[in-house]
């Protein structure tokens, strides 16, 4: 459904000449209350145009090939990063963010290492990437004492076997699934040695035959609706099945749990193209997305713990007491961050994720 | 004179819409990844003059062509587009034939409504259409509801995500590209031949296979290229319904690009897919023009 909403709005868009103020917005999937879009139009008059993609390869393409004609986007901290490098993005301007002042310290100088000083975006929401399961089904297989919190259970062939049938969805995101894997072997997940990095190669090939499929998007349907019994994915999204198999009511009960072994965190950055066609507006809608009541029904909404200290008192109790959304002390000790790769290794770690997806 | 101009037109047609888009491509598939705007290089610099243009033709060079042929992974890729194009093409034929055959037998007040009716679906957005079979196919999906309401399994089949949905999705989303052209030849049939061949001591059955199917070869040619060619490049069924088995060129080109963001690699198997399709078109296009010179 997603692309095809794609799709017609951007139909939508070459139809209708800009006569008004508009200001586009690229977000991902599943990531906002819509409810906060027509409150933003209506706020500041300004008409909001917002598309979504499931993968920061597919923004990045956009991004390099230049003249994407969005204003404002949400990369993730590892490929804003290189983006900063390659020229995409303006500086910010904080005389007209006064929400500003609203932002969590201790995710700016987490979000320091890819955008010193956050000259360049602020934190939008940030998150662990962790396993998914249906927890009556993964017993039924599995057993009671079915390891769901940890890596074995997505990268041990024996359970994968086991699990293949009922479906397994892992991400298509290299960076995401390839520091797993080197997690699981005791390896240092954000190595750029090409021969570390080589090791995940049979974890994850050993694992293929049994995943049903590579997708950023579909898991959150596909899990709430009972069609896959495991997905490694990100932990608002889980949480949003979660929601979504409670509101269906169709007996299907989900978990979200961080891998014991250590999980990724990572942090998706609002940040404004250098080519963006409304650099003004761009400003208005993240001064709009930092503040403290509009950051709290986001986050409320999707799941996600978001980088707004202010915010935080407002936000519903189930988010903020949740460990899978701010995690307590020891979980944060286990989480762990990467940093992106350099060009030649990129392109070692892209050849090795092809390779490892189409099984050949 | 006019008739230069009557030739020039169509020409300009070929050099702005494929000749020169394809020599921008080529040109992407002899330079280098990088990280940047555009995020290849060298990029042409007209302002460096007679000696940007030198520097520029040095660094190009078929790094990227020699890479695909170091991994397996482009070739299989192609044969599995070949065989997946081939075995759909035969079963739209399948069930293509006896449909247009079906629908030319019809009485004559029957054809715009049974030709609307193959047309329909073409009303919805194909995007649509291929989403809505992912409803129908998946593990909680409508078809197996269906069967396991009925008795059929007691366990709910694994489609989505095979090679059978995308076989589905394909002859389901092509199909009235083989029913048209059939149709079209078997609807002018003249019925006097059959009639005459069965006065003449001939079975009807006989007479389909020595009669009709031989004078509908051409439709028949025409329809399975309309499907083969399509489907070779296919991206989007393989991608919406296919799973991590499913190999395509279609989806190994897109990969390339928006996943890997390699855009030299993926220029370069655009290019030799291209190349792969020159075949097919130029066999279709003899076809048709041998069809047009019988009919004149």
């Amino acid at each position: 459904m997603r692309f095809s909403i794609l799709c017609l709005t951007a139909m939508f868009c070459l139809g209708i000449s800009s006569m008004a103020e508009e200001v586009r917005v690229y977000n991902w999937s599943d990531y906002i209350d819509d409810s906060l879009l027509d409150k933003f139009e209506q706020e500041t008059g300004i008409e909001l145009i917002y598309d979504v993609f499931d993968s920061n390869e597919v923004l990045e393409t956009k991004l390099l090939a230049g003249g994407s004609g969005y204003d404002v986007v949400v990369p993730t901290g590892t490929f804003l990063q290189r983006q900063i490098a390659a020229g995409a993005f303006q500086k910010l301007d904080y005389g007209k963010l006064p929400n500003a002042e609203n932002l969590w310290d201790v995710i700016k100088d987490r979000t320091d290492q890819y955008d010193p000083g956050n000259a360049y975006s602020i934190n939008y929401m940030w998150g662990s990437t962790g396993i998914a399961v249906n927890t009556g089904k993964v017993a039924e297989i599995l057993g009671d004492d079915a390891p769901v919190d940890s890596l074995a259970l997505i990268f041990e062939p024996s359970n994968m076997e086991k699990l293949a049938g009922c479906g397994v969805y892992f991400l298509d995101a290299p960076t995401e699934m390839i520091p797993a894997a080197l997690k699981y072997l005791g390896e240092n997940p954000d190595s750029h040695d090409p021969d570390v990095i080589a090791k995940a190669e049979p974890v994850l090939t050993a694992v293929r035959p049994h995943v049903r499929k590579f997708n950023n998007s579909e898991y959150i349907n596909a899990i709430a609706n009972g069609d896959i019994c495991v997905a490694f994915g990100w932990s608002g999204d889980v949480l949003q099945a979660r929601d979504r198999a409670w509101e269906a009511d169709n007996g299907v009960e989900i978990a979200y749990n961080a891998p014991v072994e250590g999980a990724l965190m990572w942090f998706d950055q609002m940040a404004i193209p250098a080519d963006a066609p409304n650099p003004e507006g761009a400003h208005v809608f993240l001064n709009f997305i930092m503040d403290a009541q509009n950051m709290a029904d986001a986050s409320n909404y999707v799941y996600f713990a978001n980088g707004n200290l202010a915010a935080q008192a407002l936000l519903n109790e189930d988010v903020i007491t949740d460990p899978a959304i701010y995690p307590d002390e020891d979980t944060l000790r286990n989480l762990y961050t990467t940093t992106p790769y350099p060009p030649k290794v990129q392109r070692t770690v892209t050849r090795m994720w092809t390779k490892i997806k189409s099984g050949t | 004179m006019r008739r230069a101009l009557l030739i020039i037109v169509p020409y300009c047609w070929l050099l702005a819409l494929f000749l020169i888009p394809f020599a921008i491509v080529f040109k992407i598939s002899l330079s280098d990844i990088a990280i940047a705007i555009p995020p290849y290089t060298p990029t042409l610099d007209f302002d460096a003059g007679w000696q940007g243009l030198k520097n520029f033709a040095k660094a190009l060079d078929f790094e990227n062509f020699l890479f695909l042929t170091t991994d397996a992974l482009y070739w299989k890729a192609y044969l599995s587009s070949l065989r997946i194009a081939l075995i759909s093409t035969l079963l739209t034929l399948l069930i293509g034939y006896p449909i247009a055959y079906g629908m030319a037998n019809a009485p004559d007040h029957w054809r715009p409504t049974l030709i609307m009716l193959v047309i329909l679906p073409f009303w919805t957005s194909f995007l649509i259409r291929v989403y809505s079979w992912m409803g129908i196919l998946s593990t909680e999906g409508y078809l197996n509801q269906f069967l396991i309401g009925i008795g059929i399994i007691s366990d709910p089949l694994a489609i989505l995500n095979t090679n059978t949905a995308v076989y589905i999705g394909i002859v389901y989303t092509y199909l009235p590209f083989m029913i048209l052209p059939i149709y079209s030849i078997l609807e002018r049939l003249d019925g006097s031949l059959l009639e005459a061949a069965e006065d003449l001591g001939c079975s009807r059955i006989s007479a389909f296979w020595l009669i009709t199917v031989p004078l509908s070869r051409n439709g028949i040619i025409a329809g399975c290229f309309l499907v083969f060619i399509p489907v070779i490049g296919e991206f989007v069924i393989p991608s919406l319904l296919g799973g991590s088995n499913t190999l395509m060129i279609g989806k190994v080109l897109w990969e390339e690009f928006f996943n890997n963001r390699d855009w030299p690699v993926a220029s370069a198997v655009a290019v030799i897919l291209l190349l792969i399709l020159i075949v097919p078109i130029i066999l279709f296009q003899r076809n048709e023009q041998r069809q047009r010179e019988a009919e004149s």
